[in-house]
């Protein structure tokens, strides 16, 4: 993996909070034909200390599987992670598993069937509290659940903590998420679309607080496919497509100067009332199956640049400048003046209108 | 505007729950006309579902339509019998849900649904109906072999595809869709609206388009109407509310959006949350949220005023003449 930090935030100094080496997820379908479903494919993905890494991608490119696989949902078919510089799969005792997933805590989707709506909020929060944070009093545990509710902005926390879900919004019951993941005193948050499901005038107070919380020393491993919010608030993005990382860099290096047909595709689907409609999209955005794959570019069939080569070799992530990988044939091979000039004549440039809201 | 097919006039619909009536949509009047795309943006809960169903006749209790009119080609709609209703509906108008999995049938093939459709219409010819149905796959782009297959062997937006087909069946003038293509990716979302937009051009019918995702709309739409708490709060042409949204709600809504364009900006969104449609506050719906707030907000309701060709519910841009006639 190379790794050069480029973005400000992130203060790697040693060795990264969380790496993954080669990471393979296979999941075998279809009984007794025996295929396999290639979910993820030896992907290489670093998250440094205070850092949002995004990874992007649509349904089916493997994102969530990575977040399963770091939560230790289910164990990687292949590769390796470590967290701290400790392996993953030596971490097996129930004690240090629960201490891993204190350390390393998951927000979910979906704020209205991730929290028990039998029980007030108080109670998951302990419940939780008492799991990861065994040392604690009863009275600290208290205090910690209120504090993390505070901090995620539900005041006043004592209150709070006597709520049952259905008495909260959307929004706040996101939050709750946040405060649990927030009360074990976390090192990194996997959050899987942690804001898709909420309205968009709630969307953007989520996102300002993962902002805050990195600030407060906390890395986020932000799983989203609304790259929109990826700019907002990543240090580094991976984009994924069918199983594999096909570009990573920092958010401003890539979505500035994207290299791979996709994230330029990705990057011009965004609907964004600032920006015409570009030309005719005739990708019809049908996700790949990853069954028994053969060697090959696995975005080929919807690449409007593919070579003969793409069909037979796999492409591996190249550097394309410092920082910045990724995996394309057509685009590592052309010198680095030339690839940017044809990206700089293939894409439109984004318009700056000139008045009121549409000036930023 | 040119000639109206729809003309819904001061509608709203009440949900009768156990705690008391929920006025869902709240005096809602437009009209659209022959090939116009409306898009209608909000939040969960604005009432925007609501209205697009009271359209449609497909509201069910504890929902009914309290006051108001849909004319539809001249015939009062909310008047009409379920049997006449039946008649018009699919034919004259059709209707692409949300999610396309829930919609369809699950276990019969995608060329049954469709055969049961147009002999649910008087249409007997075995051969027509084949006909038929491979014409409107081929005009949503999928290939005819997928009459044969059950919903589940097609993917997300496929699905979607073989909804908007089937609304098709009879080249309906109206086809009212409810945040069609929430369920998909943005590649696929982008190219799903090209397409309704290039067959609306192509086929002229008119579209009223339900989302939560303002700009989804931006480049698509003719007029767009924003609703907030059951009620319509601006109302304009979609160019116009884009450059210069008006209503606090809708400049909310607008700077609420992280763009992949430009300098990345700090963005703060709407604070506080939705109204409970039982416990809405007194005054602008809006006020406890808005950052123009003014003393009498918290009192007297504001009325849609016309200001340059839009429609805002706002007192900052009351007009001396008082409120307007909606058109």
């Amino acid at each position: 993996m190379r790794e050069i930090e480029t973005s400000g935030a992130g203060e790697s100094n040693g060795s990264p909070l969380l790496e993954t080496r080669a990471l393979t997820r296979h999941f075998r379908i279809g009984g007794l034909r025996g295929q396999t479903l290639h979910a993820v494919d030896d992907v290489d993905l670093v998250v440094h200390e205070r850092e949002i890494v995004a990874v992007v991608g649509e349904s089916g490119s493997g994102k969530s599987t990575i977040v399963r696989l770091l939560a230790k949902v289910y164990p990687p078919t292949r590769g390796d992670v470590l967290f701290q510089g400790r392996l993953l799969r030596e971490i097996r005792s129930r004690r240090d598993i629960l201490a891993y997933r204190g350390n390393v805590p998951m927000v979910f989707q979906d704020p209205y069937g991730s929290i028990n709506p039998v029980h007030i909020i108080g109670y998951t929060l302990l419940r939780g509290l008492k799991l990861h944070q065994p040392s604690l009093s009863r009275e600290a545990r208290e205090r910690e659940a209120v504090r993390a509710l505070e901090e995620v902005g539900l005041v006043p926390g004592v209150q709070m903590m006597a709520k049952y879900p259905f008495e909260m919004s959307g929004g706040q019951r996101q939050r709750v998420g946040f405060a649990q993941a927030l009360s074990y005193k976390p090192k990194l948050v996997l959050a899987d679309e942690p804001v898709s499901m909420l309205d968009v005038s709630i969307r953007i107070g989520l996102l300002n607080l993962m902002v805050r919380l990195r600030s407060a020393g906390i890395s986020f491993l932000y799983i989203t496919h609304d790259i929109a919010s990826a700019r907002y608030i990543s240090d580094r993005i991976y984009v994924m497509y069918a199983g594999q990382v096909v570009e990573h860099g920092s958010t401003d290096d890539v979505l500035h100067h994207p290299v791979h047909p996709y994230t330029s595709l990705l990057l011009s689907a965004v609907p964004d009332p600032r920006v015409p409609i570009s030309v005719a999209a005739t990708d019809i955005g049908e996700p790949p199956r990853v069954v028994d794959p053969k060697d090959g570019c696995r975005f080929r069939w919807r690449c409007p640049m593919a070579v003969e080569t793409c069909s037979y070799v796999t492409p591996k992530l190249e550097p394309m400048s410092a920082g910045h990988d990724a995996a394309c044939h057509v685009m590592s091979r052309l010198p680095l003046p030339s690839y940017q000039a044809t990206l700089r004549s293939s894409r439109q440039a984004p318009p700056s209108r000139g008045k009121g809201k549409s000036n930023r | 505007m040119a000639t109206a097919i729809l003309e819904v006039r001061s509608l709203s619909v009440d949900y009768l729950t156990s705690r008391g009536v929920a006025r869902a949509v709240a005096d809602v009047s437009f009209d659209i006309g022959k090939g116009e795309f409306l898009g209608i943006v909000g939040e969960s809960g604005c009432g925007k579902s609501t209205l697009l169903f009271a359209i449609a006749q497909l509201l069910s209790p504890p929902a009914e339509v309290a006051s108001g009119t849909v004319l539809f080609k001249g015939l009062n709609m909310v008047r009409m019998s379920e049997k006449e209703v039946r008649a018009m509906r699919w034919r004259d108008y059709s209707v692409v849900m949300q999610s396309a999995m829930n919609a369809l049938n699950p276990v019969t093939t995608v060329g049954a649904q469709f055969a049961d459709a147009m002999r649910a219409h008087g249409h007997r010819n075995k051969a027509n109906i084949r006909e038929r149905s491979r014409e409107v796959l081929s005009l949503v782009g999928i290939d005819a072999v997928h009459l044969k297959s059950f919903t589940h062997q097609l993917s997300g937006g496929m699905r979607q595809r073989v909804m908007i087909a089937m609304a098709l069946l009879f080249s309906p003038e109206l086809i009212l869709m409810d945040e069609p293509t929430s369920a998909l990716d943005v590649v696929a979302q982008r190219s799903l609206m090209m397409q309704v937009k290039d067959l609306q051009r192509r086929l002229g019918f008119a579209v009223i388009f339900v989302t939560h995702d303002m700009s989804l709309v931006s480049n698509f739409s003719d007029h767009v109407m924003v609703m907030y708490a059951g009620a319509v709060v601006e109302f304009g042409v979609t160019r116009q509310i884009f450059d210069e949204g008006r209503h606090p709600y809708t400049q909310g809504l607008l700077e609420a959006y992280p763009s992949v364009y430009g300098t990345k900006l700090h963005l703060e969104g709407i604070p506080g949350s939705p109204p409970d449609i039982l416990d809405l506050p007194a005054g602008c719906y809006f006020h406890p949220r808005c950052q123009k707030v003014m003393p009498r907000c918290a009192i007297t309701r504001p009325e849609l005023y016309a200001v340059d060709g839009e429609h805002v519910r706002c007192f900052l841009y009351e007009t001396t003449e008082g409120a307007c006639a909606r058109d």
